[in-house]
């Protein structure tokens, strides 16, 4: 019995709020809607971090949907780079949504549409399937439209509009890829294609690869895909802002990580630096030039995830370790960010810096708050931050490539300095703000506990990242766990 | 035939762009589904379009892979679903402002 329940392990972050977000469509009381709600987020955060006990010393735990074994069936596999993929996104889930419940901003279609949106973006990391991973996009994209357009003004519509449209073509690369890889490779299985890829006709699998990185690079708002991306995200209230914002592009990282290295290995080579360098450099310049917090943020998000592909990029495995530290200090960090850029909105009625001032004169706490998470995002130790930056600029020095050091270098510079910006005009300066209420405070105070604790005991974490990038840059005992199995 | 279907694909394509670049939400919706149903042909076309019915004991070997069908079928549910959801939020946008124009009046 407990043998079968372990086996059943990897389902259960997609089975959990799956069930939660229907049992919250049949439309419980409010309060039994917010305890529902939480208790789908806690069961899929204690799940996930079962996940990663479970796999922490390289285990692949796949399995097979239906009992066909794969590559006939659909296979999702919770390997280390999943598992913690898995852990942060319920962690955020759960943290984002104590913030809207404080807030006042849920009802029972936000509670369902965070459910299902959690469920999509776990099934995303946990399928081993490419097929099976558009279906997972679709389902968070699903999600992700309803969220953003519940309850918003014309202009909102209009921008959200624009949102699904750009969504709904990148599906269409991504259905394009697909086939094209079908028809050189017979199979969509991620471990079958690891060994069927190297003897496949070279222009589909070429075309194929360049499709991918359309797909995912739109959804991960990579240089030049991504402009939709400050005006989406400044759309949705804070709390559902951070999920998205901490999340759905990371996502899109993570399947170009998966996939351009488990799949598709070196068809990317000399393309993603430049691509790296393009999106953090544009990014961060973008960020300077924004006068309200929020949209100040969103830059950011294009920013740092310059960094990530620059990890991938580098294709060693310190690199691509340094990519995944990175990944996961981001997520925490930048849904921090988000979340006091909330509370200062939702006490202040405004997010912009000339019309705010004096905060960190009634708000210690929260300009605590801001400033550890902003130096964590920039870089300064010891935050976490700074060991995901150094693990970067050491990789990129032992592969001989200095220019994206140099780059990413500059690029905190320019981060501290907007991030200086956002306190010098909202946190200094005369006035004297009414203070945010704690409930407000309270879900980004944890998340900046969490990059200090990260920063303090980064060595923790750069031995799961080490493990999960073990899998992607040698995917042998993946690619043979999940297909003999 | 190979070639005929790879030249409805672009068809197709080329005409759900061209609608999408209009200013009309409605021409941007229709234009969004044809760049589905594009994408739907194109998987068709991966399986080969030799062989019989893939339907046991219905024809003899050798069947076509049946794989790229259930695929669509996938797919097109997934586009239906969000045109659903086109239409519904440009209907949405219709009733705040009445029209349906994508002008920023």
């Amino acid at each position: 019995m407990i043998a079968e329940m372990v086996a059943a392990l990897p389902a259960a972050p997609i089975v959990v709020p799956l069930v939660t977000a229907i049992l919250l469509l049949a439309g419980p009381r409010p309060r039994a809607q917010r305890l529902l709600g939480l208790a789908g987020s806690v069961v899929s955060l204690a799940a996930a971090a079962a996940l990663v006990a479970a796999t922490r010393r390289g285990e692949v735990l796949p399995i097979q949907a239906g009992g066909w074994p794969a590559p006939y069936g659909i296979t999702l596999v919770a390997d280390a780079l999943a598992a913690l993929m898995v852990l942060i996104a319920s962690l955020i889930g759960l943290v984002a949504l104590l913030y809207t419940i404080g807030a006042r901003r849920d009802d029972r279609f936000v509670h369902a549409g965070w459910q299902f949106l959690l469920a999509g973006i776990n099934w995303a990391f946990l399928t081993g399937d490419i097929f099976n991973l558009y279906v997972a996009y679709e389902v968070m994209l699903v999600a992700s439209y309803f969220l953003l357009t519940h309850g918003t003004s014309r202009a909102q519509a209009r921008e959200a509009f624009t949102y699904v449209a750009i969504n709904l073509v990148a599906s269409m690369f991504f259905l394009f890829a697909v086939a094209l890889t079908y028809s050189a490779t017979g199979t969509l299985n991620m471990a079958h294609l690891a060994e069927r890829v190297p003897a496949a006709p070279v222009a589909p699998v070429r075309a194929a690869a360049v499709l991918f990185f359309l797909a995912f690079g739109i959804k991960a708002a990579v240089f030049p895909l991504f402009f939709w991306l400050p005006h989406a995200y400044a759309i949705p209230r804070a709390g559902i802002a951070a999920f998205f914002g901490g999340l759905l592009t990371k996502v899109g990282v993570y399947s170009l990580f998966r996939v351009f290295t488990v799949v598709f290995p070196g068809q990317l080579d000399g393309v993603l630096l430049w691509v790296a360098a393009g999106t953090m450099l544009l990014g961060v310049l973008g960020a300077l030039a924004q006068d309200d917090i929020r949209r100040i943020l969103s830059f950011h998000i294009i920013s740092q995830v310059g960094y990530m592909v620059m990890g991938l990029g580098l294709a060693s495995q310190l690199g691509v370790a340094g990519g995944l530290f990175y990944v996961l200090h981001h997520i925490v960090v930048k849904s921090g960010l988000i979340l006091v850029g909330g509370a200062i909105e939702e006490t202040h009625r405004t997010g912009r810096l000339d019309r705010l001032g004096g905060l960190a004169r009634t708000n210690g706490p929260l300009a605590l708050v801001f400033l550890l998470c902003a130096l964590s995002l920039a870089g300064v130790p010891p935050m976490s931050g700074f060991f995901a930056k150094l693990l970067l600029i050491r990789a990129g020095l032992e592969a001989g490539q200095p220019w994206i050091v140099a780059v990413s270098v500059l690029v905190s510079v320019l981060t501290l300095l907007s991030m200086l910006k956002i306190y010098s005009g909202a946190f200094w300066g005369a006035g004297s703000p009414p203070r945010a209420p704690a409930r407000l405070v309270a879900p980004a105070a944890a998340l900046a506990a969490i990059t200090l604790l990260v920063g303090l005991g980064a060595q923790g974490l750069y031995g799961l990242a080490s493990t999960a990038a073990g899998h992607l840059t040698a995917p042998a005992a993946y690619v043979s766990t999940v297909l003999r199995k | 035939m190979g070639a005929a279907v790879a030249l409805l694909v672009g068809v197709l394509v080329a005409s759900g762009v061209y609608l999408l670049l209009g200013r009309s939400l409605m021409r941007q919706i229709i234009g969004l589904s044809l760049l589905s149903h594009a994408a739907n042909v194109f998987i068709l076309l991966s399986a080969g379009l030799r062989g019989n019915v893939p339907v046991l004991g219905e024809a003899p070997a050798p069947y076509t892979d049946p794989l790229p069908q259930a695929l669509i079928l996938t797919a097109i549910v997934i586009s239906f679903g969000v045109t659903a959801f086109l239409l519904a939020l440009g209907y949405r946008m219709h009733l705040f402002e009445g029209g349906a124009d994508d002008d920023d009046r």
